[in-house]
Order: structure tokens, then sequence, then C-alpha cells
């Protein structure tokens, strides 16, 4: 029976070396452990030096996406019996530049999430003394799904519009905006089309589909996306043809 | 006037979950002319918040009160919440989720469209608010989302503080490492909130992130703030085995049993009420979590769990649901046990045992969340106010960071608004602390060391494990402390194998270790000194609680690196709900 398998990372360490290379480590085949506990075994055992990020262990922070075999994936939620006899090759997640081994710079996305406005956007401000808004479950259902998104950043790895377009806004943060857009307590509709409709918005997208497909959260930003497409379409005509007249959401 | 340049702020929050963003929201919102910035060591996201699951309470419904909140709370603590701080935090909990809901936060429910609330374990009421099964993940989402709109928030995300800056009893910022770069930056800052989670990674099997390693906690113990009720560290009677992935408590709520290796529900044998079908409030597997964890271990004890690669277990029976309910409301739940356990409740039994899930104590902190130093708040679970005494009710939690949250941030405006310039002194401070980083940790080595600081953690977490966990006694604790005190010494000469600057997560994890290190420390002195029994901390040399000794919270300071810390105590707040026997079922 096999008793290790063989974890292939590609490291870079800047200041050290100025160009990638490949490490090879022999960890222990243990039944239930993820490739990041894998990882937190070289780490604490073989090779302090390794860098990645990781903090929840159950799929939910979003840290620790990686590229594993080619493919993206949550490697807290990935696990080493799926890939034997192995070897099993982790690198960063495509599409970002690399601050160091598996840790990519982010912040690009982080100015794209603020971009399109994703908070709640009231007709008009309440006050805690009118109480509740009511929402009905059939209301709520409309946009749970786009509620789910943990930014891991997988979506922009298999994302190959990212690849060639670094304005592209990208799948979470247009499937983040839809989620306001679908909320029956949102009005800010028509202030986040001034960002959708703009170049790097939802028509750069060529619905491949590839981010639903690595969303491990089934978040479904292609779907997000399409569904912008046919309002977007209309807002943009309502724009050209009556140009203060495009209706308020 | 001494100035610093873009790094100098108003109010500096340390730590950007849950309660740091909502202290950001308040500071923003109380004036916006203030600069407010938020310093974490993960972005915002990512914080710990994420990862609660059941709900947050409040009084919302009519057939509920407030006084019953209270009354739940305060004996849900063993009567060692100071129960002002309770009165204030009930009252404004139904605000504060009501915000939440203004602020976009997907709460569950009810046909008719209004916020949904289930049950949850020491409440007599239904009072949870939800959202499904990720209640802290929306929660934290939300706030996240809703501080982007907030022009004077600024974020230095991926700092990871050092040290507090105080001069002349006043703490006037913090240095922080940028881990992209390596580099140290002083931020000034008129106040500083510290909320940075609790330090349940001071424990082997644990709920908690990676990241919840006590920094905030033990810099503000090392700044001379007084940590208090150390001793009371919860333990979740429902983790996974290995993992230590928390099963919500809403699991119970919904109607699972707890069943021991001859599948019966144990729980009857230890004054816990009669079993029944339906779920009871405040009866069986709807107990407060330390019941439930100590009659886990007094069943161990007994030969009746269920032997495990990684420990004994028993089993939560979640199967008489179905699956609608189970896909409806714990979709998580089913999840996680599909994902991590290979295993589906809608048709297993789930392997659960207790696993440490939060620190009841912190920082000493007023009402207001201020401290003993001037210019230092904390919120959240890094603090202690008191409201959760000597063990907190679930979904209390969530709802403390909110209320404290943001009743520390318009405190630390309000004070940074009055407070006078920065010391001149401040640069001088900060290069100190600098260099000592540099002569502690990558400076090369006097003297070779086998140890490395996995090794050092793994030492720790067998003494937390084995000394100070569910039962303690004079022994146990005794032998933990001498060794704790041994690992602090040893862990000053462990050799980094990294030595670049940029993003050093070696480094990073060094720092983490002598955090956890000593606020074990506390955790272990305070345990000792405390010679009785009261809801999370269970002596068995000292099986009865002593109100006459101990209605009093424990408050330890820091004394040298590597000796014990002084202990004192300091009266609890008694308003109007005397101490009782505690009684369930």
């Amino acid at each position: 029976m096999q008793k290790t398998i063989t974890i292939q990372v590609k490291r870079y360490i800047p200041e050290k070396q100025p160009t990638p290379f490949y490490q090879d480590y022999e960890v222990p085949l243990e039944t239930k452990w993820g490739v990041l506990d894998a990882l937190t075994y070289i780490k604490d055992e073989l090779d302090g030096t390794l860098a990645f990020r990781w903090s929840c262990h159950m799929g939910v922070c979003g840290s620790c996406g990686m590229m594993v075999n080619g493919q993206p994936a949550l490697t807290c939620a990935t696990f080493l019996e799926e890939y034997l006899p192995g070897p099993i090759c982790i690198e960063p997640l495509d599409h970002f530049p690399v601050i160091r081994d598996l840790v990519i710079d982010t912040d690009a996305f982080m100015g794209k999430l603020k971009y399109v406005k994703p908070w709640l956007i009231p007709a008009e401000e309440r006050s805690v003394d009118d109480g509740e808004n009511r929402q009905t479950p059939a209301e709520l259902a409309a946009f749970k799904q786009y509620t789910l998104c943990i930014n891991c950043l997988l979506c922009y790895s298999a994302c190959p519009v990212v690849g060639l377009n670094e304005d592209f806004l990208g799948p979470a943060a247009i499937a983040l905006a839809q989620r306001y857009n679908y909320d029956s307590r949102d009005a800010g509709q028509t202030q986040r089309h001034d960002v959708l409709l703009d170049h790097g918005g939802a028509f750069d997208c060529t619905l491949i589909g590839e981010c639903s497909r690595a969303c491990p959260k089934h978040v479904d930003p292609t779907g997000a996306i399409q569904r912008y497409k046919a309002d977007g379409a209309m807002e943009f005509w309502k724009r050209l043809l009556l140009p203060r007249g495009a209706a308020k959401r | 006037m001494t100035r610093y340049g873009p790094d100098e702020c108003d109010v500096l929050i340390v730590g950007g979950g849950g309660a740091g963003l909502r202290a950001a929201i308040a500071v923003a919102e109380t004036d916006p002319t203030l600069r407010v910035a938020v310093a974490s060591k993960v972005y915002p996201m990512r914080s710990h918040t994420v990862s609660a699951e059941g709900g947050s309470a409040g009084v919302i419904k009519s057939n509920d009160s407030i006084e019953e909140h209270i009354y739940d709370t305060i004996s849900g603590g063993d009567w060692l919440c100071d129960q002002d701080a309770v009165e204030a935090f009930v009252n404004e909990a139904p605000k504060e989720l009501l915000r939440m809901e203004h602020w976009g936060c997907p709460w569950s429910r009810e046909p008719d469209g209004q916020v949904a609330v289930r049950s949850f374990g020491g409440m007599k009421n239904k009072r949870t608010w939800y959202a499904a099964d990720k209640t802290g993940f929306h929660m934290l989402h939300t706030l996240f989302q809703t501080s982007l709109k907030y022009e004077p928030v600024k974020r230095y995300d991926e700092y990871f503080v050092t040290s507090l800056l105080v001069d002349d009893g006043r703490c006037q910022g913090v240095l922080a490492l940028e881990m992209a770069t390596g580099q140290l930056h002083t931020i000034a800052a008129k106040s500083v909130i510290l909320c940075t989670g609790g330090f349940g990674k001071a424990f082997p099997f644990t709920t908690n992130a990676n990241i919840k390693t006590g920094d905030g906690v033990a810099l503000a113990y090392r700044a001379g703030v007084a940590l208090k009720d150390m001793e009371f560290v919860q333990y979740h009677p429902t983790g996974l085995p290995f993992t230590g992935i928390l099963i919500t408590e809403a699991t119970r709520a919904e109607g699972g049993f707890l069943l021991n290796k001859d599948d019966y529900r144990y729980l009857q044998d230890y004054n816990l009420g009669e079993p029944k079908p339906e779920p009871v409030l405040r009866t069986m597997e709807l107990g407060p979590r330390d019941r439930l964890s100590q009659a886990f271990e007094q069943e161990r004890l007994k030969g009746r769990t269920i032997k495990g690669p990684y420990g004994d277990y028993v089993h939560l029976d979640l199967r008489h649901l179905g699956e609608q309910h189970i896909n409806e409301r714990l979709p998580m739940v089913r999840e996680l046990c599909l994902k991590y356990e290979k295993i589906d409740p809608v048709t297993e039994c789930i392997p659960v045992r207790p696993v440490v899930h939060y620190t009841m104590g912190g920082i000493h902190t007023d009402i207001m969340g201020a401290t003993n130093v001037a210019g230092v708040y904390a919120a959240g679970e890094a603090a202690c106010v008191s409201i959760n005494g000597a063990n907190r009710l679930g979904s209390n939690s969530l709802t403390e960071l909110l209320v404290f949250g943001a009743r520390a941030g318009q405190a630390a405006a309000a004070y940074a608004k009055e407070s006078p310039d920065f010391s001149p002194r401040l640069q001088a401070l900060a290069d100190d602390a600098a260099q000592d980083i540099e002569k502690t940790w990558i400076a090369p080595r006097s003297k070779r060391s086998k140890d490395t600081i996995a090794g050092i953690r793994k030492e720790l977490h067998n003494q937390m494990e084995n000394g100070a966990g569910i039962y303690r006694d004079a022994k146990s604790l005794q032998t933990a402390r001498e060794t704790v005190l041994e690992l602090q010494e040893r862990a000053q000469h462990v050799a980094l194998q990294d030595t670049s600057y940029t993003f050093n997560t070696e480094l990073t994890a060094a720092i983490e270790l002598r955090n956890l290190l000593e606020l074990s420390s506390a955790i272990i002195e305070s345990a000792l000194q405390r010679t009785e029994s009261r809801g999370s901390h269970q002596r068995t040399d000292h099986p009865k609680r002593d109100d006459e000794k101990f209605m009093a919270h424990s408050l330890a300071y820091r004394t040298e690196y590597g000796t014990a810390p002084r202990i004192e105590y300091a009266p609890v707040t008694i308003t109007r709900w005397p101490p009782k026997e505690r009684v369930y079922g």
C-alpha cells in the first residue's frame, strides 16, 4: 500500500532567486488529509520557508485557492486520495501576479469589488425605528445564490477573459453586483449599470462558463452575467435613445 | 507638532472581522471627519467571523422578552457576567441586528417576510436570527461590503501588528509588519481598538481557524492591560474529530440527538431533563455547551463513547429530520460532512467530540470597550466585558461583536477627538520595538537550538489539552504551568529557516507562537488560583461553586516574560439577579 505521495510545489522567492522553480516534497499519505494538510506538514516538518495562505480549513474563508494539477481548487477541500498515485503539482492561482511561492497579489480584485458598489442602496434610508424590511422566502431565493461567494478567486483563475483583459471586472465582482441588483430591498441598479455597462463590464464576458465550473460554492457567475446581459442590453438602448430617460429602479 | 505622514490616523482598529468592521463603521458614522483605519493580518473577509454558523441572538418576537434574554445569559454564564453589561447588550441587540438587516444581511425569513428565529442552547425562547447555517459568513460579508461605502475607512490589509506604542501611559499607535514586503511601519493613532478574536489555537482540537492566535490580546497584555477571566475556555460539544470543524448547535435546535455507543441519549443521565422526541428549550441537547461537553467527558470515562483514530467520539443523529429539512436549514452541515467525513447526515450519524471553540476571557474592558491603558479599546472575542461570564451561550457572540464593536467605535472616536498631539518620542518608541523584532527573530542565534516552531506548538497543545482541558486539577495545572514557562524560554531560541523579508509566514508564525505561549500561561495561572468549579472551569479537586470567595473576575497582569502572571480579583456587577443554582431540564 502506498505510504507517501509526492507534492511538487512551484516556488518563487524574489529576494533569493529571480525566477520560479519547482521543488518536490514527500509527505505521508494520510486518509482525510486535504492538499492543504500536506502543505502544512511540509511547512511544519520539512521546509519552514514555504509560503502560502490558509485559515479556516473548512472551505469558507477563501484563503487557500491554488492550482492543483492545473485546475483552480480550494486546497482545504481537495483531498490527497483524489490524486493517487501522485505526484500532485501545486502552483499559485493563474492570472494573478505572484508575491511569493503560492501567495498571489489580490489588490486589483479588491479594487474591482468596491467598484461595483456591493452594498445595499435602498430607495430611501430607514432608521431602526422603522423596523425590518419584509422579504419573503421567494424574494430571498431570487438572489441568495449570489450571496454565497467566498472571494476565493478560483473563478478569476479559470476565466480566459481575465487572463487576456486586466480591466475585466471578472466573474465574482459581477455576480456580487447582481446579488444586490436582485435583492428586493435594493434600488441601486441604475448606479451599478454605470459600471457594468462600461468598458471591462459584463459585456466583455464571452460566456464560456469556466467560472461556474470552477466555483466551489455553486454561485454560478456565468448565470449572473447572462442575466445581466439581458437587463443591461435593455438599459443600453434606453440610454442611447433617451439619454436621461433610463428608468430608475 | 509631530506628524507621521500618511500613516497617521485618529482611530486605528486592529483586526478586520465582525467587531473590527462594525467598530470602523461606528467611527465613520460618529464623525466622518475622523481618519479611521483597519489593520489586519488577513483580508477582512478571511477573518474567523466567517466560520460562525448557527446565528445571532436578539429579542424581536412579541412572545419573547428582554428580561428573559438577560436571565438566560446570566444563568448560562453561571453568574459571572456583569449584569449591567448584559442589560446593555440585550437591549441594544435587536437594534444592531436590524441595522444588519438594513445593510442587506440575507436573514432567513418566515413565509410572511418577517425575519425568522430559531432555538439555541441555553435560551428559553426562540430568539436566534440566522442566515441558514452560514450566519457568520453572511454577517461578515455584509459588514465588509457595507464598510466599502464609507470613504474615511482606510485599510491596511495583511499588516501584522507587532506592538502597541505606549508613551506616558497613553497608547498612540502601533508598529506593524507589512507582510508582502517585510517592512515595519509606524501607524500613529489617537486610539486603538483591538478586535483580533480569541486564542483557541492554544489547544490542539479546536473549531478555530489558523489565525486565531490571540495576537491583540497578547499586545494588550504586553502593554500592561489586565486579562480578565482567562481560565474560562469553552468546549463546543459537537466538532468533527481530526479537523475540529464545527457542527453547529442549530443541528440540535432543529431536533438532532446525541447518542453514545449504545445509541442511548446519554444527556438524560446528567441533570439535563427527560428525552423527548421534539427539542425542548433549555433541556437535553439544548442544554448549555459547558454541561454537554462535561457530560461527554463523563461518558468517555465510563467507556460509553466510540473509539476512533482521532480520539473518542459520540454520534449526532439528524436522520429523523429528513433530507428536505436538512437541506433547507442545515445545508452547510451536510456539505461539511460529505466533504470532510465522507458521510451523509441524511442517512448516517455524524461523529462528534467536544472541541475548543471560544475563549470567554480576554482583554479586560469596561462597558464601552475601554481598558486600563488610555487609548486602548477592545471588542469581540478578544475582549472580556463581560457578558459571557463562565460560559457563553451560543448565538450571543455574533451579537456581541455588533453591540460592543459599535460601542468601542463610538468611545474610541470620542477619545480620539479630545486627545492631545502625538508624543515627540513616538518614532523612537517604534524604532525600539522594531529593533526588538530584529533582535528576537532575525539576528543570528548565539546558541543553536534544535527546537522548531511546530515542535513547541505541539508541546503547548499537549499541555493545554491535558493540563487545562474540560476537567482540571491542581496537579495537572502545575505541570502545565511549569512546562509552558519552559516553552516560553525555549521559544526565544528557535532559529527561523526563512530569512526572506517577502511574505515570511515563518516569522509571523513565530510571533503567533509567542503570543499563544504568553496567553496560555495566563489561562493556566488563572485556572490554578480559582479553586472552585464554575461554568466551563471545572476543578475535580474543587467541584463546587464558591460564591463567597470567587464571585469575582480574575485579572491577570503580565510580569517578566517567562514568569507566571500576577492574579488579582475584581467584583462582579450584580444588579437585579442575585446568584442562584443553575438549573436545566
